[in-house]
């Protein structure tokens, strides 16, 4: 069962390479979107604008096989931060951009000043998980994650919610539709319980 | 509610781990790879990663100390985030794009500039843009002077600048910074506690989040320094002359009333 992380040039993909080196997984990272379609698994990490995002992956050609292979054939997909907020219609950093599409809503900045927090929201904050499967199978409810973000996906459907988070207000941590799988936070450098949020994904049955 | 963060600090000097004294005294105490291999076990908060050696030459004794093959502080961090599942952030002779760039392609999640920050405020800025301000740390030493003036100094604490600390913090959030890494020089390895009146003064002008650095002598401090507003405190010397030292600062922070992880 072969993983595939998406290096798209936005980050640090070696340490969600390692991650999951580290349960166990067989991951790759691969640039090349022809490797996607021998995939059993994919997975979209990434931080920085989600303006450049979109770009690079549009340039790069993963468009059409991500939608390919992950709406139309239902292979597993992971996205992780910058990854999760892709998943929205539309991105509101740097003006107005268009995301993947797949889960309908949209990627705002969280109010620091009118909420009275600090952004970025960065540390460990607790998640409320509405979800005990997936993702999040074998874990207790609430379970602190590492956040490294200043923007948030804001779902149309509040149905596709798998867990929230309180910061200032509550923003949505992660997310789950179907065999799309979102997280906010950063499993990869959540220490054990990361990693077990990874195993999870990494078992899925694809 | 997010939780307030306890960071150790390593210092890596030449290929080894050193503990500082007032920025000016640096004993070698470690090897880079195991102690965070211990940090790792833990399940510390996060881990900062200063490289602060002004050459390229590196310390022969690493081969004794069977750390395999790590000629420059890429490698070390290269073999560090391997076994690194907590955040990372590292700092020490970042001035280009491209230096981020090595460092975030070898596992670091964040970097942290000091010298650069001041010299070509504009990296911050660029960097944003690629890497997202939350990747960008902006470290800032402080000189207390004798008169109770506060100033920042850069160039490893060599060299003073002129600026007012609250002012250049408030100064980098504005150019993109995702957080700031307050570091007091004249308290460095003193352990009389952090330098509260500079904490607080910065965290007043500055809405990122702030890590207090410099001057740890008591697990007692850094309930003090979250107190004086920041979001995060952080200490490298306690970090190894103490055991348990993660558990016995949590402890404390819990008994000063501060919301942190376990």
């Amino acid at each position: 069962m072969k993983t595939v992380i998406i290096d798209y040039g936005m980050g640090n993909l070696r340490s969600v390479f390692n991650a999951f080196h580290q349960v166990g997984a067989h991951a790759v990272i691969s640039s090349n979107p022809e490797d996607i379609r021998q995939a059993h698994k994919i997975v979209l990490p990434g931080v920085g604008a989600f303006g450049d995002a979109m770009k690079n992956l549009t340039e790069m050609g993963f468009l059409d096989v991500l939608n390919d292979e992950v709406r139309h054939k239902g292979k597993p997909f992971l996205g992780i931060c910058l990854g999760m907020q892709l998943l929205a219609t539309t991105g509101l950093e740097h003006g107005h951009c268009h995301g993947l599409g797949w889960i309908p809503g949209q990627v705002a900045r969280i109010e620091g000043e009118e909420l009275g927090v600090r952004i970025p929201h960065i540390g460990w904050n607790d998640v409320r998980l509405s979800r005990r499967d997936g993702l999040y199978k074998g874990l207790a409810d609430p379970q602190a994650f590492y956040f490294v973000h200043s923007y948030a996906l804001i779902p149309d459907d509040p149905g596709v919610i798998s867990g929230l988070c309180e910061y200032g207000d509550d923003f949505v941590a992660s997310i789950e539709k179907e065999n799309i799988y979102a997280v906010q936070f950063h499993p990869e450098k959540s220490h054990k319980i990361g990693l077990h949020v990874l195993k999870n994904f990494a078992s899925l049955k694809g | 509610m997010l939780k307030k963060r306890l960071i150790p600090v390593l210092l890596l000097q030449n290929g080894m781990l050193v503990r500082s004294e007032l920025f000016k005294i640096h004993q070698i105490i470690g090897n880079p790879i195991h102690e965070v291999k211990r940090f790792n076990q833990w399940t510390v908060d996060e881990l900062i990663y200063l490289d602060i050696g002004q050459s390229d030459l590196y310390d022969i004794r690493r081969e004794d100390a069977k750390v395999r093959g790590l000629s420059d502080p890429l490698a070390i961090l290269e073999e560090v985030s391997k076994t690194c599942f907590m955040p990372l952030t590292w700092g020490g002779r970042i001035r280009t794009v491209e230096d981020m760039r090595q460092r975030f392609s070898r596992g670091a999640d964040k970097v942290t500039i000091n010298t650069a920050a001041v010299r070509t405020p504009d990296l911050i800025t660029k960097a944003a843009k690629i890497f997202g301000s939350q990747a960008i740390v902006v470290c800032i030493d402080v000189l207390h002077h004798a008169d109770g003036r506060f100033e920042v100094f850069i160039d490893g604490g060599t060299a003073p600048t002129g600026l007012d600390p609250a002012a250049f913090a408030r100064h980098v959030e504005g150019l993109g910074a995702g957080e700031i890494l307050l570091q007091s020089i004249d308290r460095d390895g003193t352990g009389k506690g952090y330098d509260l009146d500079l904490i607080h003064e910065v965290c007043k002008t500055t809405t990122i989040p702030v890590i207090a650095l410099g001057g740890v002598g008591m697990y007692e401090h850094y309930a003090e320094a979250i107190r004086a507003g920041a979001s995060a405190v952080s200490a490298a010397n306690i970090w190894h002359f103490k055991e348990l030292s993660d558990l016995g600062g949590k402890k404390a922070l819990l008994r000063g009333g501060i919301n942190i992880r376990m």
